[in-house]
């Protein structure tokens, strides 16, 4: 059996097949090359975990001087009515 | 988690807590975005509290065709992009794909006079098995961290909006003017870049 797709083609559409934005076609043939080399089927679980792991960066809280400025801004614009 | 039409009710009440809220919940996530418009902490700091006065002006016009956050960092990227304007750090239209950049090295493949052309020369290996401490160490985030600092601009700009801050596709080729496809193509080319570094720093880790 031929690969309709090789590897090298494989690795470039891997962000196209997890947004779900290949062809029926493409996406048959993208899943049956999975289906029969371990070495795309990790590069592809490689590209899942990297982005798993981009989804856990963190960011700093903010600065409570900077959340005192934010507030004084909104009660400007929001005077006490009555 | 509050809906969006209470979030934008109480905040044309000028309801202080609900601020807070929002603030708390989402100034860090703006910092991060605008931080992948301007080359300085200071300044994408700066842009995220313009960002919160231009909400405080314009919440009385917002109309739900958005949700609150999706109008939040759209807000957020015009004041990004006028800022990185005037520091002439924004990418000029038509210049958003370089040459072709292969997603793995064309070296990891065999050439086309091996018995299987263009299949892998090595096995790409199995993070599976590699002990959940280094893949999920703050080391490791810190790799991440510093390979999305050293992408080009617009490959920043997508993955931090998709992968960061979790935006789906058509949201962010919206917020950022761009095609779903120059987006994809964008975001592809940042994950690739990431998972290089990554299979840089875990393999060096697990063979050590």
């Amino acid at each position: 059996m031929i690969h309709p797709i090789d590897c090298q083609d494989l690795v470039e559409i891997v962000t196209a097949y997890f947004d779900d934005a290949l062809s029926p076609e493409d996406r048959e043939v993208f899943e049956h090359h999975l289906e029969e080399c371990d070495g795309c089927v990790n590069h592809v679980a490689q590209m899942r975990l990297t982005v798993e792991t981009t989804g856990t960066l963190t960011t700093d809280d903010i600065e409570p001087e900077t959340m005192n400025a934010l507030l004084a801004a909104f009660r400007s614009a929001n005077p006490p009515t009555g | 988690m509050v809906d969006d039409v209470e979030v934008v009710e109480a905040l044309r009440r000028g309801d202080e807590a609900m601020f807070r809220h929002v603030v708390t919940q989402y100034h860090a996530a703006l910092v991060r975005t605008a931080r992948s418009f301007v080359r300085s902490t200071a300044v994408a700091e700066e842009v995220a509290q313009d960002t919160w006065l231009a909400v405080i002006r314009g919440i009385a016009t917002f109309e739900s065709r958005s949700s609150f956050k999706t109008w939040l960092f759209r807000i957020l990227v015009n004041q990004a992009r006028s800022r990185g304007a005037r520091e002439s750090r924004v990418t000029a239209a038509g210049s958003f794909l370089e040459a072709d950049e292969a997603s793995v090295p064309a070296s990891r493949f065999n050439d086309m006079d091996s018995r299987w052309p263009r299949h892998w020369r090595a096995m790409p290996t199995d993070w599976g098995t590699l002990p959940e401490a280094a893949v999920s160490s703050a080391e490791t985030r810190a790799v991440v961290a510093h390979a999305i600092d050293r992408l080009p601009e617009n490959q920043r700009q997508v993955i931090t909006l998709r992968d960061v801050e979790g935006f789906d596709s058509q949201t962010v080729s919206s917020t950022l003017d761009l095609t779903e496809v120059n987006q994809r193509v964008l975001l592809h080319r940042a994950r690739s870049r990431v998972r290089a570094a990554l299979e840089l720093h875990l393999e060096g880790v697990a063979t050590a």
